[in-house]
């Protein structure tokens, strides 16, 4: 039974938008923060000097400290950023594929 | 007593969890410390909440949904806290402040590799795994592959993990018992292995999950508590602290930045590799996305843990860095009162002492009840989701293929439980004078290059076929336990040899390409009919990944 409905909706030209503009956007993501948290990964096989530099002159705080809790804190606001993608767009042409499909 | 300590060597800081071998600066046994009545009695206090749940929860718990995914009525806030709970162990708080403390900068860097994976799984599984899966992850890899040979495969995947993460947690509990209460090993084994069966199967994955919300915000609530007694002292200003602790630590300015830690390219990008798709590949971890009732918490569930996982890593990185003035400057925490020495209780402690630093003694026995209780928390997860894949996948699906009644289903799921609590409880005996330090590594290295593969390539890749599934796992898990085996953690170490016959520790980087490349060439390859149907499959199977129509398991609550 299911099976025609997936086909329905698989048809569904706004699922299809949906699922290839998901997929660009979630693997975008993904790549920002793996480029990020290997880049410095990177940073700190090769040139951990540039981590322990101060961050103004006479300071003992290191660049390394703000750098390491941005990163954290991005993160963060980056899978908020997803969800409020998610629930607000996706989502809504999921439920309408779903609606067209099984009328 | 030094000849014991160097005679014996389990190692606390690894064993007491979530973090690798390779993390451990110091492997040690720890002694039998005072009787800390302060702790025992917050513990007992903990014990009994936990065992009132769980007779709650028995009641709410009839059917085979209740049991493995509290019948998916869990919110994703609560599911969030659970995670978090599931991911926050005692090494966490005991090792990576230990492990900022003695070496600074590089412990922080450790923390934000362990938070890492949180947004990669919020970007690409939260979703799909509520939307294909039902009670194990097994569901999913198997969805439109052999259910058998599929499942059968996670199943060795989860079991393994399950069993080397339980061993590792079992003889954390029992350092940690003799440290921080002052009773002996056995008795901490007992009691940990005793409370995980009674939790678990009584009170299914409903009473698992609360004891796991308990005790997140018990760990968040008293590492929070410290943090802010401690930054207090510094007038909250982190140029303060900072320039303070470079003045207290013997490598001065040095810990600000990176160290001798993670200097090798090749062990830091493996670590990395291990501790993200590691994660993703936890089977406790990812039962909890079955316990929602659908996407949109699922999602939430990930945004509520990554933030709880950063602020504790943030938390524990603050203790650490003011244990080394406040702990480190006094000769009260070190033995005959020489702070160039060894620290009372072995090298885990700053973060004991600090409570007691800033707390007293009232302080110290709450934090030493919460990093019990979290041990204890952690294992009833692992214990369910052993249970669960011998029940669920082996027993349902592999031997009565889908046939038995949900009952009998249960039932098996309560009597392993039980098997798994009696195994658990002798490893931990058998296990208390091994150096089991390459454990944690050994899991985080599995459930990367076995779990993982499998089950990314059968969310997104339409190619992937049964025999591909399979070799695939088969390679990865063989070639992570052979890696470890022949390195120094256990040829070395444990096995006494001279030298290491592997130069690395770390499995990740290998392992998990070989998983990789053995799954796409075995897939590539395969032309038989099956295959084909499989291939097939795909395009369903997406429709449900993206909409979850269809999905299993709604609130019913």
């Amino acid at each position: 039974m299911s099976s025609e409905i997936y086909e329905k909706i698989r048809r569904n030209p706004r699922f299809i938008e949906m699922v290839a503009k998901r997929n660009r956007f979630a693997w975008t993501l993904s790549l920002i923060v793996l480029v990020l948290f290997y880049s410095f990964i990177l940073v700190v096989a090769f040139f951990p000097k540039l981590l322990a530099t101060p961050l103004w002159e006479g300071a003992t705080t290191s660049v390394g400290i703000p750098i390491g809790a941005g990163l954290i804190v991005f993160f963060w606001l980056l899978t908020g950023y997803y969800i409020h993608r998610a629930n607000k767009e996706f989502d809504k042409a999921n439920v309408e594929a779903i609606k067209e499909a099984t009328r | 007593m030094t000849g014991v300590m160097a005679r014996l060597g389990a190692a606390l800081f690894a064993a007491t969890c979530a973090l690798p071998a390779w993390a451990a600066p110091a492997v040690e046994q720890t002694e039998q410390q005072g009787r800390n009545f302060h702790a025992i009695a917050m513990f007992a206090v903990f014990v009994c909440a936990t065992l009132g749940i769980t007779y709650w929860a028995a009641n709410r718990t009839k059917t085979a949904a209740d049991f493995y995914a509290a019948g998916g009525g869990i919110t994703g806030v609560q599911n969030g806290l659970a995670i978090a709970g599931d991911y926050m162990s005692a090494a966490t708080l005991l090792g990576l402040s230990s492990l900022v403390y003695t070496k600074g900068y590089d412990g922080f860097i450790y923390c934000i590799s362990f938070y890492a994976c949180w947004p990669i799984i919020m970007f690409l599984m939260a979703e799909r795994l509520r939307n294909l899966g039902k009670y194990t992850f097994a569901d999913i890899a198997s969805y439109r592959l052999d259910q058998k040979q599929v499942r059968t495969m996670a199943a060795i995947g989860t079991l393994t993990v399950v069993i080397f993460y339980l061993i590792a947690q079992m003889v954390g509990a029992g350092q940690l018992i003799k440290l921080l209460f002052g009773l002996p090993y056995w008795s901490a084994v007992v009691i940990v292995g005793v409370l995980m069966v009674i939790y678990v199967t009584f009170g299914g994955m409903l009473a698992t999950t609360w004891v796991q919300i308990i005790k997140a915000c018990l760990l968040l609530g008293g590492g929070t508590a410290v943090m802010l007694l401690a930054f207090s002292q510094f007038g909250f200003s982190f140029e303060n602290l900072f320039s303070q602790a470079v003045e207290a630590h013997k490598d001065g300015i040095k810990i600000m930045g990176p160290g001798t830690l993670l200097a090798d390219p090749v062990t830091a990008v493996s670590l990395g590799l291990g501790l993200m798709f590691g994660t993703a590949g936890l089977p406790h971890i990812l039962m909890r996305f079955f316990t929602v009732p659908n996407a949109v918490e699922a999602r939430k569930s990930v945004f509520i843990a990554t933030f709880c996982v950063g602020f504790f890593f943030c938390v524990v990185c603050l203790m650490g860095l003011a244990a080394m003035v406040i702990v480190g400057k006094n000769p009260a925490y070190f033995e005959g009162g020489n702070i160039l020495g060894k620290m009372l209780g072995g090298g885990n402690m700053p973060a004991m002492h600090l409570a007691h630093a800033v707390g007293g003694n009232l302080l110290l026995g709450f934090l030493s009840a919460v990093a019990f209780a979290t041990i204890l928390a952690v294992v009833a997860g692992l214990a369910l989701a052993g249970a669960t894949a011998i029940s669920h996948d082996l027993y349902a699906n592999v031997v009565k293929g889908g046939k038995s009644t949900e009952k009998e289903e249960v039932r098996v799921s309560k009597m392993s439980s039980l098997v798994i609590g009696v195994l658990a409880v002798g490893l931990g005996i058998l296990f208390e004078k091994m150096n089991i330090a390459f454990l944690v590594g050994l899991t985080f290295g599995i459930a990367a290059s076995c779990n993982f593969p499998i089950l990314i390539l059968s969310m997104y890749w339409k190619g992937l076929t049964t025999r591909g599934a399979v070799w695939g796992g088969i390679v990865g898990l063989v070639s992570a336990v052979a890696i470890v085996v022949l390195s120094k953690s256990v040829w070395v170490t444990v096995l006494g040899n001279a030298a290491p016959i592997f130069p690395y520790e770390q499995p990740a980087i290998f392992s998990m390409p070989l998983a990789f490349l053995t799954a796409w060439l075995v897939s590539t390859l395969d032309r038989s009919p099956r295959a084909a149907k499989e291939k097939e499959a795909f395009a369903d199977q997406l429709v449900r990944a993206q909409t979850g129509f269809g999905a299993a398991g709604a609130a019913r609550h």
